[in-house]
């Protein structure tokens, strides 16, 4: 029969439970045995999206009790049908290593990182932005147009950010009167 | 992309040029095979034999940069072989329009160039109308000013013997691919183009396109299955970061930034909004006043008034002319002119252009916000090597930012598929999503602006912020709300409720929407449809792999667009076996056809291409600013001092600061006689910020390395795996030699020429992996987009000594 590996899983699973041994046509046991011992069993699958390039390939997350336990493509999305590149393949170790976890401040003149709350963190670029803000912000240009602009603050990214991330990114600059916008879309 | 990943399988031809596919994008490339398993010829041109040569059909180098020669040379084969479509070109293209009389090309520039402001006045490349308005035509393609016959006048000039002696490419293989190409020019037959940054990040990057686009429309391959102009985008979510306008020059579904001239929305309107005379032509743009009407109604909300001009006023205007890009960003804040700033999801010191003058404008800041997954050079700039970190007095704020498979929101790919991912895990430690952290950040501010006062507080307090930040809230947002009771397609809605396309959406204040071409994604009546994994088809859709019901496409779930253009004037498709749409019994079927209107025959039919105002494909584009037609030019730093087409060496309007750090050699500089071209690598994406973190990716591909053909190699006395200097006037960058037959040398005009490949991704935080590849590339851009010249530079290469950064 034509299945692929996951839909096979999901076949399997109920032949376990007894249901359809038919569907397969094939002696079982060996594939009990092997979904018994299959590291996934138990596990809730999500759905996500590759974080590279924009082939935006699919990608089943298993996770047991808030623990990823492992990450493979998605054989139904049409575009990849499971399969994945390096980079996508290697999205479960992306999840481990090397990660920052706290907020941290480096002073001027500091030769170290300090970790820091969020509140305090946030509190204090807000601190910073209204600084600037309210001794930049042009609000006449030389021929007395109103321009409302802040020249000196500006803010880049990101493509990483999800649509939602980057219309909040876009409508707060503009609020801010921010005009240096870029990002990776010119690189 | 005009079409989408799964419609490259559609294709019997494949241009692939200015891209690595198969490693860039190694999924697209499954669909690539399918193709050509069925018989498609697929052709890579490009300077290094890759992994997506070896599965070509055939691979043909080219020097870096002279793509628009190589492609001009293909426009004049396919006009004189009269290989191109005709009854597309006759009806769906510019190319029977009659040209304003005073334009001119004369040896290099178009008509109108002011060479002390480096600028054209653009007012001859126009077209002369008939008494209503409408442009004069002559659907013979005779007339001497018709755009066909500029068009083929301008290309005459690149034959094949010049263009071979410029680009490096033997005569046999252009005429190769040249043919091969053109072959689909038959109406029955599809070829696409796929590039990436290999075409854009050049001086002449948008004519590259322009000259892609061009082929393609002769061909009659744009609006049809397996054609397109795809650009393979290489970032995770950069369809829709670019749709959201996280860029200076527009907002949110491409609309332009505010200018300082245009002080009311009717200003704005009236500058902006395309008028057409010719009834045929739906002028989609003509809408315009609506979608921005509905993105400041969903900014503003109800402090948004039609008495107070839906608070536009309060908006930033920028100055005409002046350019707020990256590279001005960086020149400006060298200068001590930017105080602060935010840089979220992106690692400028390693991924832009002349990486040390980065470096060190980033040390003139009074502070700045950084929020990344991983430490990078970026976030750690303050102490790289080098510097004394004591005397950095930037102030750095580090935020943890989540992994995608940590929140949840839509991204969008390619294809313009908008896509919902869902939350796995919990973020790791305090990690939190960019949403989080900019949510909170003007939840304080507009406080503080409420306690305070401050400097025009309403732009902040006049807008409508959650308290929280909820995902699905901003999809909602996006799509927008009807704000009164209204009715629309004969159905009732209620204040509050989802609009249900973008044809709904008003000028008068009635309707939100925080990016329109967005609307439709999220409705009251099927709900979120990103979110949708259906993969039902109708016989018709999937013969060529539609998925309609497979997530949702912007716009309008139109999987392909401009596909009006995939059918004749009656409305039959060209090809009726990967028919898109067809005009049956009354109406469309298919999919989601460009339009509601009739075929283009019937009395309220329209011309295809309806984002342009005058509703047709542009071989004449007067809307760029270095020229309507494309015309080869040298990249800034060039191994020639001439070419064959003009006296105009590099791009007459290319743009360039000019600070003490942004040197460049001048043309056939004898001390750096080496072509530098960069790329990515299958193993880490861009700056390598991320993936060089992650040890599988990092073992696969572990340092910085410097291809160079066997040629140059014994010319230097380098032996594969030794370490190198590569040097130019901006930079000095170690790295490991790879010879290797994938690169040859060039013969251009007669001499050789060499060419080195380096990939971009490495960088000092990563323990000895080498440094940024960028610090050589120079600081000349695109005068159109402002897109660095980061694919052609000159350099020289000597075997090292001693290295120290890499081991």
């Amino acid at each position: 029969m034509d299945c692929n590996r996951r839909e096979f899983i999901k076949v399997t699973g109920t032949g376990v439970l007894g249901l359809s041994l038919l569907q397969l046509g094939v002696d079982i046991t060996p594939v009990q045995a092997y979904t018994a011992t299959l590291k996934t069993t138990g596990t809730k699958e999500i759905v996500t999206v590759c974080p590279f390039c924009s082939v935006s390939c699919h990608i089943v997350a298993s996770v047991r009790n808030g623990k990823l336990i492992s990450t493979e493509g998605d054989p139904e999305y049409p575009i990849n049908e499971g399969a994945l590149c390096a980079k996508g393949a290697a999205l479960f170790t992306m999840t481990l290593d090397n990660r920052l976890q706290k907020p941290m401040y480096r002073a001027a003149g500091a030769t170290r990182w300090v970790e820091k709350s969020w509140e305090w963190t946030l509190e204090q670029i807000a601190d910073r932005v209204k600084k600037v803000r309210d001794k930049d912000l042009i609000l006449k240009n030389d021929k007395g147009q109103t321009v409302n602009r802040l020249e000196s603050m500006f803010f880049i990214g990101t493509s990483h950010a999800d649509n939602e991330e980057c219309a909040i990114a876009h409508q707060m600059s503009r609020g801010l009167g921010i005009v240096h916008i870029d990002h990776q879309a010119r690189t | 992309m005009t079409n989408h990943w799964v419609d490259l399988k559609n294709a019997d031809a494949f241009l692939i040029m200015g891209s690595n596919a198969a490693e860039h994008h190694p999924i697209s490339f499954k669909w690539v095979m399918q193709a050509k398993e069925k018989g498609a010829v697929v052709i890579h041109v490009d300077p290094k034999f890759s992994r997506t040569s070896a599965r070509s059909s055939f691979h043909v180098p080219l020097r870096s940069g002279t793509d628009i020669a190589f492609l001009g040379g293909m426009i004049k084969y396919i006009v004189e072989k009269e290989k191109y479509f005709k009854d597309y070109v006759v009806e769906y293209t510019n190319a029977s329009f009659i040209v304003n009389k005073d334009f001119s090309f004369n040896d290099g520039l178009f008509s109108g160039f002011d060479s002390q402001a480096r600028k054209y006045d653009t007012k001859t490349w126009s077209f002369e109308m008939d008494e209503t308005g409408v442009p004069k035509k002559d659907k013979t393609l005779q007339d001497p000013h018709c755009v066909f016959q500029l068009m083929k006048n301008h290309y005459s000039r690149y034959t094949p013997e010049k263009v071979s002696a410029i680009t490096g490419v033997s005569p046999e293989n252009l005429l190769k691919v040249y043919d091969a190409y053109s072959a689909t020019g038959v109406g029955t037959k599809a070829g696409t183009v796929m590039y990436a940054l290999g075409w854009t990040q050049h001086t002449v990057g948008v004519q590259n396109i322009r000259a892609a686009c061009m082929v393609q429309l002769l061909l009659g391959n744009i609006g049809i299955p397996g054609g397109g102009v795809n650009a393979l985008r290489g970032e995770p979510n950069v369809q829709g970061s670019t749709d959201h306008a996280l860029l200076y020059n527009s907002i949110p579904g491409y609309l332009g930034t505010p200018v300082a001239d245009w002080q009311t929305i009717a200003d704005y309107n009236k500058a902006n909004t395309p008028v057409s005379k010719d009834p045929k032509s739906a002028n989609w743009w003509q809408n315009k006043p609506k979608y921005l009407a509905s993105l400041l109604k969903g900014w503003y909300g109800e402090k948004a008034t039609a008495d107070n001009d839906f608070c536009y006023g309060l908006l930033p205007k920028v100055e005409n002319g002046v350019d707020y890009s990256y590279m001005y960003l960086f020149d400006r804040m060298l200068q001590g002119k930017m105080r602060g700033g935010f840089i979220f999801g992106l690692n400028p010191m390693n991924s832009l252009a002349n990486s040390n003058k980065a470096r060190a404008a980033m040390d003139k800041l009074d502070w700045v916000v950084v929020s990344e997954l991983h430490h990078s050079e970026t976030t750690d700039n303050w102490r790289r090597p080098g510097v004394d970190s004591k005397k950095i007095k930037t102030e750095y704020f580090l935020l943890p930012s989540a992994h995608r498979i940590e929140k949840e929101g839509t991204v969008t790919n390619s294809g313009r598929w908008t896509l919902w991912h869902h939350k796995a895990i919990e973020p790791m430690g305090q990690a939190k999503p960019f949403g989080f952290m900019l949510v909170g950040l003007m939840n304080i501010l507009r406080n503080k602006y409420l306690k305070q006062g401050g400097a025009l507080p309403e732009a902040l307090t006049h807008q409508d912020w959650p308290k929280t930040y909820v995902p699905e809230d901003w999809t909602k947002r996006i799509n927008g709300f009807f704000l009164t009771d209204a009715k629309f397609g004969g159905k009732e809605y209620k204040k509050g409720q989802l609009v249900p396309t973008f044809g709904a959406l008003a000028a008068d204040g009635s309707t939100s929407s925080l990016c329109w071409v967005y609307t439709g994604s999220f409705t009251e009546e099927e709900g979120n449809k990103t979110k949708r994994r259906d993969a039902k088809q109708t016989p018709m859709q999937e013969k060529i792999g539609l998925f309609p019901n497979w997530a949702w496409c912007w716009p309008v779930n139109r999987r392909i667009i401009y596909n009006r253009a995939s059918v004749d004037p009656t409305g039959k498709p060209w090809n009726p076996d990967k028919a898109l749409i067809a005009w049956q019994d009354g109406k469309w079927v298919g999919d989601v056809p460009d339009g509601p209107w009739p075929p283009m025959a019937d009395k309220d039919g329209k011309y295809p291409f309806i984002m342009q105002s005058m509703g047709f494909g542009a071989l004449f584009g007067p809307g760029r600013v270095d020229g309507p037609f494309p015309e080869h030019y040298e990249p800034v730093e060039t191994p020639v001092t001439s070419h064959p087409f003009s006296a105009q060496l590099s791009s007459p309007m290319y743009k360039s600061v000019s600070s003490e750090l942004d040197k460049l050699a001048k043309p056939g500089d004898p001390a750096y006689p080496i072509v530098l071209t960069t790329y990515s690598l299958t193993e880490h994406w861009c700056g390598g910020g991320e993936t060089r973190n992650v040890p599988n990716l990092l073992e696969a591909e572990p340092g910085l390395y410097v291809e160079m053909s066997q040629e140059l190699a014994k010319e230097k006395g380098i032996q594969n795996g030794d370490g190198v200097i590569v040097e130019n006037v901006r930079g000095r960058v170690e790295a490991i030699a790879m010879v290797t037959v994938r690169i040859r040398p060039f013969t251009v005009q007669g001499k050789t020429v060499h060419l080195i490949g380096m990939p971009f991704c490495y960088g000092w935080t990563t323990h000895k992996c080498g440094d940024a590849t960028n610090r050589l590339t120079p600081s000349v851009a695109d005068p159109n987009t402002t897109i660095y010249e980061l694919k052609a530079c000159l350099v020289n290469v000597q075997k090292a000594e001693k290295l120290t950064e890499i081991v």
